[in-house]
């Protein structure tokens, strides 16, 4: 059944001279068809001109990544009646992606940011000596643990949605670690110290990542880009050793602790429990632990400011609706082998579990769009 | 001007593996794509890539299956090749770092497709295609000899006095500056031209570029009739559900639950080779025993949940976000659809066409190994193997040929015309709208059924389009990412690209493969055992013949 919808399209033209400037355009489509959908339509019907990038139509091709209604997301994948629901004032608000330079429309700059940080990350296999005759033989599973990691399409959205990146543009932000991970991860590639060295050195690394969650809640193929970074993390300390020159290890289990206890993220708690033991108090007597937090602290007023924090998930404990099933997916991943935890990609091992599972991740989808698409 | 011993156009599965391959020929080579690479839609492919690599599976048997698949109208000494070189293919890709299933014993593991007698095909849970372009990606950037042109659009290939390929002109998206490409040799891999269709499961891009250019340029395109319906598609939007999920063990229904391919295919029932269940689902549809929506049901409920979460995740995700069903839980309901280009620029086993220096790979080739029906998880292996033969022979051939200095005139037209086009005042229809039109005929008159009145209706509507596709007028007037521009310039292609499958549709007066032809039902190779070929006559398709190569088997019934 078809209905009536208004897309609020940021609209920018480079040639023209003049500044980005908002157009709506009426489009008919069933609600079940995509933001996407609504886009060509008014392309195909009333103006040739606005630029989108986009090909397969299927979440598949990761060419059309913008924001709908302030949060990052592919557009061919988000439904436009949902989309109405959460917009404010009823038109959907279509942006172009953030932490990239604009282009063109709804078009941004992906090789200045997005691709040169996947070089980066050396993104090649680094095997030792020559290829086996046949087939590397590896452990089955850790190739469907790559594989996660593997299933990012580069769509960049998760890059848009990085607090940390807006924060520090030179992050090497959650796709390139995340991709990272799939070689970290790869028993057949032979530098994985190496690698982890390198981006626990690099002071835009692994330890800069504010755990935000918002990659994990944007990206369209369940990457889960943090959870590779915090893999990143624990194999640096767990298996090599490496210290981590910026106090990460105390924040990442800080950061454990508080989404164990409270199924979902709080920003301004995970500061404080991280340079102390939860205290701010506490965390002051250490002279270097307030250096750090000081410094820190501009991440969170930024991160209120811009949105991606509100204060209410900042400074109340928001809990996930699901919160049970977060405790139990990460219960029973603590009591796994490290190098499984979190993969919520393949999900469930004991079949029962695994539909209420799925459920869970896109229960938190849904909890974010009815809440007005807030990322939080 | 940018010059190349081998200049690749295209960076799909068949471009990449063409240029990685001239490249480690000590070969300077330019790769153009009109997306990033990895946006090309070889990352849609789902199921897997064929080889016979376990020691109890034999490459005869491969290229058996895939001769019987073609319904004999694929060459045997090229499916010869494509079978004997799977296992390396598939081992290279490997090594440099493919995620493929393993088995327990930590070695490859396999899956069953249609057509094949043996489970040879390897997986990449649902993602195959994606996980191998990204591999081949990731080679790419670690090669900086290899010149990556991303985002430039090419509008047309450049000869030589002697009609030698010598560059192309192409359109640098970003900026719109058109620039000359000199080049000794020219691979084409631009994938196919599932757009002419609606719905397709193609992706917006695969606009048949690469066959209207080579066909423009001289260079014969072969069986162009031949165009794939998969049996599994959403009915909306024509988006795949993988023939994995009948590989995993899903069965097909139709409205009164009956699991009609006990009628059609009574030994290999749900995995017969395409044609035969596409015809199969389009019989019930067609005799009333579909559902209202004109499908009929995939079940795959009766696969373990684990299994499927791990194998098919992304088709869980396609049904739930584009179809609205949870397929671990309830059937879901498809039909056939547009979804694979058997023919295409004429090409042997090496990648050289009729034109001198200029070579394809991947869909937009027709070598032929697909001859009248691809085998599913073929046509990856297709894209691999020729690509890398093209790239290893253009670097050779390469060698022996100075670098052409094609003239400045090539560029000032090609920018004439396109200034034109955009600076027309908008009394024309608009590309869409011609593009609906022609998705639609091409649907009803040239997909799994076909007969002459149907054909011919298709032919005079796809003749009435390019008449006003002479006219057709655009809204952007700006040269920063100018999409409607390249709209207007693909519809070019498409429609040439129509009118040639038409043309070859009309000729074949027999149904073979995916061509049936209800006035023509029945297979005759007395008369049809033969390619049909295509070459621009003036601006029509001079139509010839060639033979098919046969090697060791016979042309038999096909029975599945
Ligand atoms: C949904 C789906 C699932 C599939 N699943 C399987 C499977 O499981 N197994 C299997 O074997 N096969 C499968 N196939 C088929 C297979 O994916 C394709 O045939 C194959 O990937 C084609 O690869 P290619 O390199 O020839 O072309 P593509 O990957 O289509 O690449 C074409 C390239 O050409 C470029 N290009 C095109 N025109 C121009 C131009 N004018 N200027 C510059 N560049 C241009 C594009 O940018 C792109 O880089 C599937 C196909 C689809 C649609
Ligand atoms: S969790 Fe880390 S990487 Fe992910 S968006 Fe937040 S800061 Fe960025
Ligand atoms: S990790 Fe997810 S959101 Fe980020 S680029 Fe990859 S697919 Fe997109
Ligand atoms: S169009 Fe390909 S991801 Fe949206």
């Amino acid at each position: 059944m078809t209905e009536t919808y208004t897309l609020k399209i940021r609209r920018y033209d480079p040639e023209s001279g003049s500044a980005a400037y908002w157009e709506e355009f009426g489009v008919d489509l069933p609600p079940e068809r995509s933001v996407l959908d609504g886009i060509l339509q008014a392309r195909d019907r009333q103006d040739g001109s606005i630029a989108i990038r986009c090909s397969c139509q299927a979440a598949i091709c990761g060419s059309c990544g913008v924001r709908i209604n302030g949060k990052s997301r592919l557009a061919c994948n988000t439904k436009i009646g949902l989309a109405a629901e959460a917009a404010p004032n009823g038109a959907i608000v279509v942006e172009p992606m953030g932490n990239m330079p604009v282009l063109k429309d709804l078009i941004v700059d992906m090789d200045a940011v997005h691709w040169k940080k996947v070089q980066r990350v050396v993104p090649w296999l680094l095997p030792e000596g020559d290829p086996p005759e046949r087939e590397y033989i590896v452990d089955p599973e850790s190739m469907i643990d790559v594989t996660q990691a593997m299933a990012c399409i580069h769509c960049g959205v998760c890059v848009s949605a990085c607090l940390s990146m807006e924060v520090d543009p030179d992050f090497i932000g959650p796709a390139a670690l995340a991709k990272a991970y799939r070689f970290v991860g790869d028993p057949r590639d032979a530098h994985a110290e190496d690698r982890l060295l390198d981006l626990a050195e690099d002071p835009h690394g692994i330890y800069d990542c504010t755990h935000c969650f918002a990659c994990v809640e944007v990206c369209p193929k369940d990457v889960a880009p943090m959870n590779q970074i915090m893999r990143l993390r624990r194999r640096a300390t767990g298996d090599y050793g490496i210290k981590d020159a910026n106090n990460g290890y105390g924040h990442e289990k800080a950061f454990t602790d508080l989404i164990h206890k409270y199924g979902w993220l709080s920003e301004a708690q995970l500061l404080p429990k991280s340079y102390g033991d939860g205290s701010l108090i506490r965390a002051q007597l250490k002279p270097a632990a307030v250096r750090e937090l000081a410094a820190k602290f501009p991440t969170i007023v930024r991160g209120l400011a811009s949105g991606k924090v509100s204060p209410k998930t900042a400074l109340i404990h928001h809990k996930l609706r699901d919160q049970d099933e977060i405790r139990r997916i990460y219960d029973e991943v603590e009591s796994k082998d490290d190098r499984l935890e979190l993969n919520l990609y393949i999900i469930g091992e004991d079949g029962s579990e695994e539909g209420e599972a799925a459920g869970s991740g896109g229960g938190a989808e849904e909890g974010a769009m009815a809440e007005g698409g807030q990322e939080s | 001007m940018p010059s190349h011993d081998v200049l690749v156009i295209g960076a799909g599965l068949a471009g990449q593996r063409a240029a990685l391959a001239a490249a480690e020929e000590g070969a300077s080579v330019g790769i153009l794509s009109k997306v990033h690479p990895v946006r090309s839609h070889s990352n849609a492919a789902q199921g897997g890539i064929n080889a016979a690599l376990n020691p109890e599976d034999s490459w005869e048997s491969h290229a058996f299956d895939t001769v019987k698949g073609s319904d004999y109208l694929g060459d045997q000494d090229a499916i010869e090749v494509m079978c004997r070189e799977a296992p390396d293919e598939i081992l290279t890709l490997e090594h440099l770092g493919v995620t493929f299933h393993r088995n327990e014993e930590g070695r490859l593991g396999t899956r069953a497709f249609g057509g094949a007698s043996a489970a040879r095909t390897y997986y990449v849970a649902d993602i195959t295609g994606q996980a191998i372009l990204h591999v081949l990606y990731e080679q790419l950037m670690r090669h900086d000899e290899v010149y990556r042109y991303e985002e430039y659009f090419t509008t047309k290939l450049v000869l030589d006095d002697d009609g030698h390929a010598a560059g192309c002109v192409a359109r640098q998206m970003r900026d719109g500056t058109m620039e000359l490409f000199a080049a000794k040799t020219v691979i084409l891999a631009c994938g196919g031209n599932g757009q002419i269709y609606n719905p397709t499961t193609n992706a917006l891009i695969c606009t048949g570029d690469g066959i209207a250019m080579a066909y423009r340029a001289g260079a014969p395109l072969m069986d162009m009739e031949m165009v794939q319906y998969h049996p599994t598609t959403l009915a909306g939007n024509g988006l795949l559900i993988t023939e994995g999920a009948r590989g995993e063990g899903a069965h097909l229904y139709n409205a009164q639950g009956e699991r009609f391919m006990e009628k059609y295919a009574p030994n290999k029932m749900e995995l017969a080779s395409r044609d035969v269940v596409s015809r199969a689902e389009q019989t019930e549809i067609d005799e009333g025993r579909g559902f209202p929506d004109g499908t009929v049901a995939l079940d795959i409920t009766q696969v373990p949940r684990k299994r499927i979460h791990e194998a098919l995740r992304e088709i869980v995700n396609v049904g739930r976000d584009f179809a609205g069903v949870d397929i671990t839980r309830e059937p879901i309901h498809i039909k056939p659809g547009n979804h694979y280009t058997m023919g295409g620029v004429k090409t042997d086993k090496d990648g050289h066409t009729g034109v001198p220096g200029l070579y394809a790979a991947g869909e937009v080739a027709c070598v032929s190994v697909h001859g009248g029906n691809r085998l599913g998880a073929n046509s990856l292996l297709d894209t691999l193997v020729f690509g890398r033969r093209s790239g290893k022979d253009a670097a050779a051939h390469a060698r022996n040929h100075r670098m052409p200095e094609p003239p400045h005139s090539h560029v000032s037209d090609e920018e004439a015309t396109l200034s034109e086009l955009v600076g027309r005042d908008r009394d024309g229809r608009r590309v869409s709208e011609i593009r609906a039109d022609l998705g639609k005929v091409m649907d009803e008159h040239v997909a799994v059924f076909r007969d002459e009145d149907g054909l011919l209706e298709a032919a005079q509507t796809v003749q009435r389009l390019k008449e006003e596709a002479k006219t057709v007028a655009i809204d952007d007037k700006g040269t920063i990412f100018n999409q409607d521009l390249f709209g207007a310039i693909e519809l070019g292609f498409m429609l040439d690209n129509a009118e040639c499958v038409i043309v070859g549709a009309l000729e074949r007066k027999e149904s073979r493969g995916a061509q049936f032809r209800t006035d023509h039902p029945e297979r005759d190779d007395d008369e049809w055992l033969k390619h049909i070929d295509l070459t621009l006559d003036g601006d029509r398709p001079n139509v010839t013949y060639s033979e098919v190569t046969l090697t060791r088997w016979e042309p038999e019934e096909r029975k599945y």
